[in-house]
């Protein structure tokens, strides 16, 4: 099993998580997937590739480093992006009865071994 | 943005907003204008829209000398600049979207909202059969007319 399908495992066992996929946050295209029917990968990949890319940017421009995690919260549910090495993100979507706190860990573990 | 059908405006003005393309060009597979944006010359948009049809022309026959479906979409690129060239069928017919886009975003950003805007045209196309193309009598001043449309002079 690759590096990238053993990342997607652990997230997408995370109680809550309806899905994992690893971004490339230049092109904003899918690596690597694993979400429930009805999740659209392309557009996490794409809309959360630019997110993480320009948040970058904005750090870099306040004299900050990168930010290490991103959580997008909204009222059905949250977008858990961990940007990783070689330009890679690793991307949850999660429903509202999501443990964000283990999903959160055990991205950052994952997102450390991309590239 | 300049565009020779109304309905045509809208879909094409939500996708420069979200996709923050530098240049689009929306033709007919035989490489005549609909719309455009970001072009300041008519040469360089007639030019562009010729070279874009016949780079569709030759990938859709390379595809069916393969005996593959016909490419969905090409993406060129740069290290500055990039490019995305895609046919599509419309009520109207089959058209093709020239796109040219920068560093300020990304292919998958362009791909996903250039989806979106063959699905506005595709809904927002009138239903009733375009006119044949044809040559009239006038045809120099209806290309001339076309030209001022699309550059406002």
């Amino acid at each position: 099993m690759s590096a990238a399908q053993v990342a997607l495992d652990r997230v997408t066992r995370v109680p809550g998580v309806r899905g994992a996929l690893i971004a490339s946050s230049t092109d904003g295209l899918v690596v690597a997937e694993q979400l429930m029917d009805g999740v659209d990968g392309r557009a996490a990949a794409a809309l959360t590739g630019s997110l993480v890319a320009r948040l970058a940017r904005t750090t870099a421009g306040a004299g900050l480093r990168a930010p290490v995690f991103l959580h997008l919260r909204g009222e059905g549910g949250s977008i858990l992006a961990a940007p990783g090495t070689d330009g890679l993100v690793l991307v949850a979507v999660a429903g509202p009865e999501a443990n964000v706190g283990l999903a959160r860990l055990e991205m950052l573990n994952a997102a450390g071994r991309l590239g | 943005m300049r565009a020779l059908e109304p309905w045509v405006e809208a879909p094409l003005q939500a996708f420069l907003a979200e996709s923050a393309a530098r240049l689009t060009l929306l033709m007919t597979s035989s490489g005549q204008v609909v719309a455009q944006h970001g072009f300041g010359r008519s040469l360089d948009v007639m030019t562009a829209a010729a070279l874009g049809a016949g780079i569709v022309a030759s990938t859709e026959e390379l595809a069916r000398l393969m005996g593959a479906p016909k490419f969905e979409a090409l993406v060129h690129h740069g290290g500055h600049q990039s490019c995305l060239l895609a046919a599509f069928a419309t009520p109207r017919g089959r058209w093709i979207g020239l796109v040219v886009f920068g560093q300020e975003t990304s292919v998958g950003i362009v791909q996903l909202f250039f989806d979106q805007l063959v699905q506005q045209l595709t809904d927002s196309a009138p239903r009733e059969q375009a006119p044949a193309p044809r040559l009239a009598e006038n045809f120099e001043h209806e290309l001339d007319a076309s030209l001022r449309a699309l550059f406002g002079r």
